[in-house]
């Protein structure tokens, strides 16, 4: 049982080859008992992310987009269904440490100095000391936060809080990042800088990044597959292939291509969105 | 590998969905805790108490069986931890079973305590509240007393409850006057500090709302600051009532005071007495645990009726 | 006008505005009963403030009436300067006339207590905030003041009206027998401080916190102990000191043993609401690094339960000191704080337990303090002491 655990742990931290998915999710669906009945937060979900996609999930509040996210991190427990992570169970995924998450907020520690919240999860993985501080080091550069190891999340603003928190799952070194709309809480300004800051990252360490985002613009801008999602229940309802070139800058975003996909994308919120709320 | 999740429950409430019910909630964890709180209480009165039962049994030459031992323990004149059911036979004998009037009842006693807690801590309020009032007003009154009132709360001012009972007895006032001067002294503190920050809780934009209507001091007073203030008002209440009994119990202590649930402790521990120590305490926590009940639903209904029900 | 000197004038105004305090109002009021004060006599019977060395402070007290200096803080150094000369005047000619002060001596006591409250007054609109170091010094200030002034008034009172020392003793008789029986009131400290106090303190703090850890696995328990741990907050646990003086004695580890489980309940309460304060988010970013127990408990739970573990922990360092003060009213050793408190007010020795009072409120102070400074040293990044 234990070398069972073991060889499946050891198989969830390999990537998986080159051609397969990174997430496999077939027919799942996921519904929480609440004191007013039944609510089905996801139904029937298919869904397949391959090695360095990146991939954005698109939907109104209460589609369950951020409910999918979780349940591929193992946060929340599907109802019926399959889902693999690199190949095995979402909870040997991450007790194999298999994936980075980013939350709404940063989420960050007050009592830890930003460098310090960076190594938290190295300290849980029991690395040695010289190896967390070049981790940290090097994450915290990645994310253009050299200089200020040493002060406290407080003192920071809140896009470079998010910046640290990101520079925090990119610690862990996993081939797969999370996020469930890591910029919502940020000014325009700010989310734009992000967003060109996060492509480069993703251009440089081709991880494959599963982003929660309820904005058209910023979906269309990262990804190169969109979901789009539709509430009661939570369902996919168009998979959207984005063929923008690789390398966009924010000018992008006037180009007719780009307009293109995003019409479509609204098209499809519109569709599944019933306005009877 | 997915967690299936079990199939939704019937609607009617069999037994088992209502025990299951009470003990998702607190009542049935509450109760557990109380009934293990109640047979350590037994074991403890057993174990603290065979010592002596057996040297009072080996003076006599009595030969018991375990069950007659145990049960020897538990009804021991004198015990060194009287068992729950003793304490509770002896309360029922000193309240229901008792004219109210005798100097051994302790409804007597009780009433005596309650009158100068009531009191105390219907004057310390009524105190704390003006003050607060004046503090949130007066910047002075803020700047100069209040960093006194906060010092207070950390110096043991109970301590000072004999001297103010003997004092003012010298002179002559009433003791139950005496003992709520204590009271009061003690509640005055956490009402006024709770309404200091009660009365400062209004958010700045509802108090520029105010200003926008050139509302006078009363008027902001009355129609913004009070009303805010309720709840902060009933949670220090809570404290207040409890520090004004500890306050009147502790002012019957060293004063000689022949009634009140302080020299019925004081008595007892004189005359080794514990059953009646037990009684007296148990009864002085009824006591507190009903006023702070009672300030408690107080405080619901107001906060209802306000519609800040939480 | 031209228009030059209307701008002038302007800028006047301006200036003016900017440095103007609250008007001193109170020196009028103040100047008006220290010149009342003249033609009446100190003492009953003895001869009026003109004829003795108190005209003096009559005339001193009138001089801020006059609005000089224009100055806001030159103003309110003179008040504080007069005020100050004015009480040592009136402290210095108690001596002769105590228990029959004269009208004269009280009209004199009533100015300088309104000029003193002028002063609290032009220190307290002159602090606050979090500007220069002057105002923080200000806001010290004005408490020290107020103090000094409840000292005086009381030290004037008490002994202008003859009030027998039995019922209030004066401030210096006070500080007399502090003095005088340094040695006892060492003693006592001792016994009821470092001994009862400090062990049952710990003891109490310790296993509540250790208690609620365990607590915390158990959510059955949890949810049964909560509220029997919030009521038993609110009784007079106090009333157990007999019978802890019973099973423990007469010396102070019975006192400790009512310290323990005065202290035990608050920080039991506080540390299980402690350790659930950690946010949801912070929660599933344990869980996302498969953390363990023992790991999320370290790194997360307890660090965000520190503000109500210090919470307890103050609020325990004043019930620990009552505790055994109070304990000690049902029997100790010839020594002890609570001990001199109830024997010095059977004898009606009342300067010796206002002595012994003091020493109290300042360990009590002291004691919350130091465990305040730790709190700010260890939680010095929850959000009310960020700067």
């Amino acid at each position: 049982m234990v070398e069972e655990v073991a060889r499946e742990a050891a198989e969830a931290a390999r990537p998986a080859s080159a051609s397969g998915s990174v997430i496999a999710i077939t027919d799942l669906s996921l519904t929480f008992q609440t004191a007013d009945g039944p609510v089905h937060a996801l139904q029937d979900i298919d869904l397949s992310v391959d090695r360095g996609e990146f991939v954005s999930l698109i939907g109104p509040s209460g589609c369950g987009k951020t409910t999918l996210l979780r349940v591929i991190a193992d946060l929340e427990q599907p109802t019926s269904g399959e889902i693999a992570v690199n190949g095995v169970s979402p909870d040997a995924a991450r007790r194999a440490r298999a994936y980075g998450y980013v939350f709404q907020a940063a989420a960050l520690y007050p009592w830890r100095s930003i460098a310090s919240n960076v190594a938290l999860p190295l300290e849980i993985m029991g690395l040695s000391k010289a190896e967390r501080s070049e981790r940290v080091k090097r994450n915290l550069e990645l994310v253009n936060l050299t200089g200020f190891e040493r002060k406290y999340p407080w003192q920071l603003s809140g896009g470079m809080q998010q910046r640290a928190s990101i520079a925090r799952a990119l610690a862990v070194e996993p081939d797969l990042l999370l996020m469930d709309e890591p910029f919502g809480a940020l000014d325009e300004i700010v989310r734009d800088h992000l967003n060109e800051q996060l492509l480069q990252l993703w251009a440089k360490t081709h991880k494959t990044i599963v982003f929660v985002t309820h904005s058209i613009p910023e979906a269309v801008f990262l990804s190169t597959k969109i979901v789009v999602m539709s509430p009661r229940p939570g369902r996919v309802y168009d998979v959207i292939d984005c063929d923008l070139p690789g390398e966009r800058t924010l000018d992008i975003r006037e180009t007719p291509e780009f307009l293109e996909i995003a019409h479509r994308v609204r098209e499809g919120l519109r569709a599944g969105h019933s306005y009877d709320d | 590998m997915t967690a299936l999740a079990e199939p939704g429950g019937g609607v009617g409430l069999s037994p088992r969905v209502f025990v299951r019910r009470i003990f998702a909630g607190q009542t049935g964890p509450v109760l557990v805790v109380v009934a293990a709180i109640i047979l350590v209480w037994y074991l403890g009165a057993a174990f603290l108490n065979a010592p002596q039962q057996m040297e009072a049994d080996g003076r006599a030459g009595v030969e018991r069986s375990l069950t007659g031992f145990l049960a020897a323990t538990y009804s021991q004149e004198r015990p060194v931890l009287p068992a729950p059911h003793q304490v509770a036979a002896e309360i029922w004998k000193t309240t229901f079973a008792m004219k109210p009037t005798s100097k051994r009842s302790l409804v007597y006693h009780g009433w005596v305590t309650l009158s100068s807690t009531l009191m105390g801590f219907a004057i310390g309020t009524l105190l704390g509240v003006l003050l607060a009032v004046g503090i949130v007003y007066s910047r002075t009154l803020d700047k100069s007393l209040m960093p006194w009132i906060i010092a207070s709360q950390t110096i043991p001012i109970l301590a000072i409850a004999p001297m103010i009972v003997v004092v003012l007895g010298a002179i002559n006032v009433a003791p139950v006057f005496a003992k709520g001067t204590v009271s009061a002294y003690l509640a005055f503190f956490p009402v006024a500090v709770g309404m200091v920050k009660g009365l400062r809780s209004p958010d700045p934009m509802l108090l520029d709302l105010m200003r926008t209507y050139s509302a006078g001091p009363w008027q902001t007073l009355v129609k913004l600051r009070l009303p805010a203030a309720m709840p902060f008002l009933f949670a220090s209440l809570k404290v207040a009532i409890a520090i004004s009994l500890v306050g009147a119990i502790v002012g019957e202590l060293p004063t000689g005071a022949r009634a009140g649930l302080g020299a019925r402790l004081l008595a007892g521990s004189y005359y080794g007495q514990t059953v009646q120590i037990w009684s007296a305490l148990l009864v002085a926590a009824f006591m507190a645990a009903i006023l702070v009940t009672l300030v408690g639903i107080a405080d619901r209904i107001v906060l209802r009726r306000m519609g800040m029900a939480r | 006008m031209s228009e030059a000197s209307a701008a002038h004038e302007r800028m006047a105004a301006a200036i003016g505005v900017l440095t103007a305090g609250p008007a001193p109002v109170l020196t009028y009021p103040a100047a008006l009963l220290a010149l009342a004060a003249i033609p009446f006599p100190v003492a009953t019977g003895g001869g009026p403030v003109a004829g003795s060395s108190l005209l003096a402070a009559a005339l001193l007290m009138a001089v801020p009436a006059l609005g000089w200096p224009r100055a806001p803080v030159g103003r309110l150094l003179l008040v504080a300067a007069v005020t100050a000369l004015a009480f040592f005047l009136l402290l210095a000619h108690l001596a002769p006339i105590a228990g029959r002060a004269g009208l004269g001596f009280w009209l004199l006591v009533a100015a300088a207590a309104i000029l003193a409250v002028q002063v609290m007054r032009g220190l307290a609109h002159r602090s606050g905030g979090r500007g220069s170091g002057l105002r923080r010094l200000n806001a010290v200030a004005v408490p020290v003041v107020f103090g000094l002034w409840l000292l005086v008034l009381w030290e004037c009172l008490v002994r202008g009206f003859g009030v027998p020392p039995v019922l209030l003793p004066p401030p210096s008789e006070i500080a007399r027998q502090i003095a005088s029986s340094l040695s006892i009131l060492w003693a006592d400290f001792r016994q009821t401080f470092l001994k009862a106090v400090l062990a049952g303190y710990v003891i109490g703090c310790l296993s509540g916190f250790l208690i609620a850890i365990l607590v915390d696995r158990v959510p059955f328990l949890k949810r049964g102990l909560l509220p029997v741990g919030n009521m038993v907050s609110a009784l007079p646990i106090i009333g157990i000191a007999p019978i802890m003086v019973m099973w423990f004695g007469f010396d102070w580890p019975s006192k400790a043993a009512v310290v323990v489980v005065m202290t035990f309940f608050p920080m039991l309460v506080n540390t299980v609401t402690g350790l659930s304060a950690a946010g949801a988010m912070e929660r599933d970013l344990m869980r996302t690094y498969a953390a363990s127990y023992g790991q999320e408990l370290i790194k997360l739970r307890l660090p965000a339960a520190l503000p109500f573990i210090f919470n307890a922990l103050k609020i325990n360092s004043t019930l620990a000191l009552i505790g055994a003060i109070v304990a000690e009213f049902f029997g100790t050793p010839i020594v002890g704080m609570g001990f001199r408190i109830s024997t010095e007010v059977g004898r009606m020795n009342i300067s010796m337990v206002w002595a012994e009072i003091a020493v109290a409120a300042l360990a009590g102070s002291l004691f919350y303090g130091l465990v305040a400074l730790l709190e700010r040293a260890f939680t010095f990044w929850h959000p009310s002491y960020r700067h």
